[in-house]
């Protein structure tokens, strides 16, 4: 049984059909990719897998269970985790206050804990606090920890917004174009993270790109989207010479 | 130079040093006060650093200001300074023990201080009460408004909630009332009925805070702002509507259980608990909604149950501080809670800065003070105190000490 299963999933916008009759499988612990143009439908299909828009039709399904039409809060507590295209940090939090907000739904200590400052309760943050740090680590923004994050260099928001969604121990995570707007030094580091995340913590990768270089290097599977619907599926090499493909972004950009 | 190092001195004192020095000011007003007055001729002890006495009359500045020099600056800064060295030897000492112990003799100084200075004046004494409860409003409200980005008007209506509840509790049980018949307990269990009283009063507002939440919070969008409002009114009304409570004459003789001890306690706990609730994640996830609900949303965070608890929790603060209120005042009416409660209570909150304990206290000690200071001005303090307010708005938008996260360690640990 895959991890994640998405059927027949549609959602229009007013008349507009962002997302046509869209179908995924992912197993644990893969990679896969998502490429496409411009206004492909990408973004709206990880909203809908999330839970910020509901599937006008179709079904999504989460180690078995159906999580179609549930409150997002919910289906990431469920397990999927995610990360936006256009940061969306917390603006007046610091860098570890983000990663132990993740941790939200596993709280164990409750109001109780919230508003008398119990032992338990310190036992708890102390614990999430160290969770934190090792994370920071291991995306390498261990030493901004206490900066606001709007302090923080546009590359390093970014490790920021993978450390958080990591934090939510996903079963899957969705990264949104993590690499986007970097320098190509900056976008190196990135793939090295995302490797070492999925080395060192498992969970199955669904990735959104734009460059094709980046989906060419990390994932095993990879599909393609154009005007809602997927117009190849494939390995990276059946990707790359797929004509529908080079037509799909001919004009646009340039494939590698 | 010299000055400078003077100055940085001063900043080597740990807030152990201030409390004492601040201690010993009071105590010397209370030997020296009513000599110096005469001397400087002054017609009685200064009750609010003098402010009042100038603006009365101006020909008593100079006066005025030597006693406030010599009662209080001069020796606080003095004994500050001088104890320097054995505060901070003293305060690494008590950090031995639990934290809880330092804040314990840090406040128990700072209540002394508090104490004999109320002891000068009734007026004094009235003032302080009416601050400390003023903070209580305040920081609830920056809750709501500050830590969670909502706008909320209902805080007036949740007041009068509290103080009506918290007052029918106390003058049914333990007063001989025209409207509620004979007292039903002995006089002597009133103190310790008290604090029950004071939590039903906050949480009938939380019941009140319900009534807003569960619309409001259903969807994104700025509902609450109008429902709140709305919310005020209603109360408003329905109590001037409610015979059985006094109507628009309100209600009096409430027992006099509201002392400083009391009242000072009831805002510590206050202020404890909010800083508590604010630092920990459940409440970190209120400014994660304010800074970016989408995100939040996807990093688990159930926004809808952050909001309300968040809600009824300042509701709650409210309400015990309206208890309060009316028990100090041993009188309310429905008038004290409209629309100059409301403007009063989000000056506080917007003047002393969002988003942080400090900013609500010195929103509500600062308006408080200069409230009663400028009194003698009588129609330009409604002009000079706005004034004020924009200027703040202008240069701090967020007001004067935002988003500055108040860490009990760091407050009483040692400076060097
Ligand atoms: N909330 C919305 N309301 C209306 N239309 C929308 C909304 N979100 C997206 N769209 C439209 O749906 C289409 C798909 O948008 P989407 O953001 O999913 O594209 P994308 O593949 O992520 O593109 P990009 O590479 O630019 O991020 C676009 O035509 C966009 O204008
Ligand atoms: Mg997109």
């Amino acid at each position: 049984m895959p991890l994640l299963q998405v059927e027949k999933m549609s959602h229009e916008f007013g008349g507009l059909r962002a997302v046509n009759s869209y179908n995924l499988e992912i197993e644990a612990g893969q990679i896969r990719g998502l490429i496409g143009p411009n206004g492909a439908g990408k973004t709206t299909i990880f909203n809908l897998i999330t839970g910020i828009y509901k599937p006008t039709e179709g079904d999504i399904i989460l180690d078995g269970k159906k999580i179609t039409g549930l409150q997002p809060h919910r289906i990431a507590a469920f397990g999927i985790g995610r990360t936006f295209q256009n940061l969306q940090l917390w603006r007046h939090m610091t860098v570890v206050e983000h990663v132990k907000l993740a941790r939200y739904s596993r709280v164990g200590y409750g109001l109780i804990g919230a508003f008398f400052g119990t032992m338990k309760r310190q036992k708890q943050e102390a614990d999430i606090e160290e969770m934190a740090h090792n994370l920071l680590k291991m995306v390498g923004i261990d030493h901004l920890s206490d900066q606001v994050v709007t302090n923080l260099p546009y590359g390093d928001q970014r490790r920021v917004e993978m450390a958080r969604a990591l934090s939510m121990e996903p079963k899957i995570l969705l990264l949104d174009e993590p690499t986007a707007g970097m320098n190509p030094e900056e976008l190196i580091q990135m793939m090295e993270i995302i490797r070492r995340v999925h080395k060192e913590l498992g969970m199955a990768i669904f990735l959104i790109e734009h460059r094709l270089k980046v989906v060419m290097d990390l994932c095993q599977m990879i599909q393609t989207l154009n005007f809602g619907h997927v117009i190849a599926e494939g390995t990276p090499e059946e990707i790359q010479n797929n004509p529908k493909v080079i037509d799909a972004y001919l004009g646009r950009e340039s494939l590698v | 130079m010299l000055s400078r190092r003077i100055w940085d001195s001063f900043f080597r004192v740990p807030l152990l040093g201030w409390l004492i020095g601040i201690l010993i000011a009071v105590m010397l007003e209370h030997l020296l006060g009513d000599s110096l007055v005469d001397v400087l001729g002054l017609s009685k002890i200064p009750a609010l650093f003098g402010f009042v006495i100038i603006l009365k009359n101006p020909i008593l500045m100079p006066g005025a200001t030597l006693y406030v020099l010599l009662i209080y600056i001069i020796p606080v800064s003095a004994v500050a300074r001088i104890s320097s060295w054995p505060a901070n030897k003293l305060a690494a000492r008590l950090l031995d023990f639990p934290i809880w112990f330092s804040v314990v003799i840090h406040l128990g100084l700072f209540y002394a201080a508090l104490h004999m200075w109320s002891e000068i004046s009734a007026y004094r004494l009235l003032t302080l009460k009416l601050t400390l409860i003023a903070i209580m409003v305040t920081l609830s409200l920056n809750v709501v408004n500050g830590y969670m980005g909502e706008f909320s008007c209902s805080h007036p209506g949740f007041m009068a909630l509290g103080a009506y509840a918290a007052s029918v509790v106390t003058v049914v049980l333990f007063v001989n009332d025209r409207l509620f018949g004979p007292a039903l307990l002995a006089p002597a269990f009133g103190p310790f009925i008290f604090p029950v009283a004071l939590v039903t009063g906050g949480m009938v507002a939380a019941l009140g805070a319900l009534a807003i939440a569960i619309p409001s919070f259903r969807t994104r969008g700025d509902y609450l702002a109008i429902i709140s409002l709305a919310f005020m009114f209603i109360i408003k009304s329905m109590i001037e509507n409610l015979e059985v409570v006094g109507g628009p004459r309100g209600l009096s003789s409430q027992p006099d259980y509201a002392n400083l001890p009391i009242v000072f306690f009831w805002t510590i706990a206050c202020i404890w608990m909010t800083n508590n609730f604010v630092r920990s994640i459940l409440g970190k996830a209120l400014n994660a909604v304010r800074d970016d609900e989408m995100a939040a949303n996807a990093m688990t965070v159930n926004t809808r149950r952050t909001k309300i608890i968040a809600f009824l929790f300042a509701a709650f603060w409210a309400g015990v501080a309206g208890g309060l209120f009316a028990h100090v005042l041993r009188y309310v009416n429905p008038a004290t809670f409209g629309l100059q409660k409301l403007a009063e209570v989000l000056a506080m909150v917007y003047f002393g800065g969002l988003n942080s304990v400090y900013g609500s206290i010195v929103g509500a000690v600062s308006l408080s003070l200069l409230g009663e200071a400028l009194r003698p001005l009588e129609i330009f303090k409604w002009i000079i105190i706005p004034l004020l307010l924009i200027l703040v708005m202008i240069y701090r938008p967020t007001g004067l000490v935002a988003f500055k996260e108040l860490n009990v360690r760091n407050l009483v640990k040692p400076k060097q």
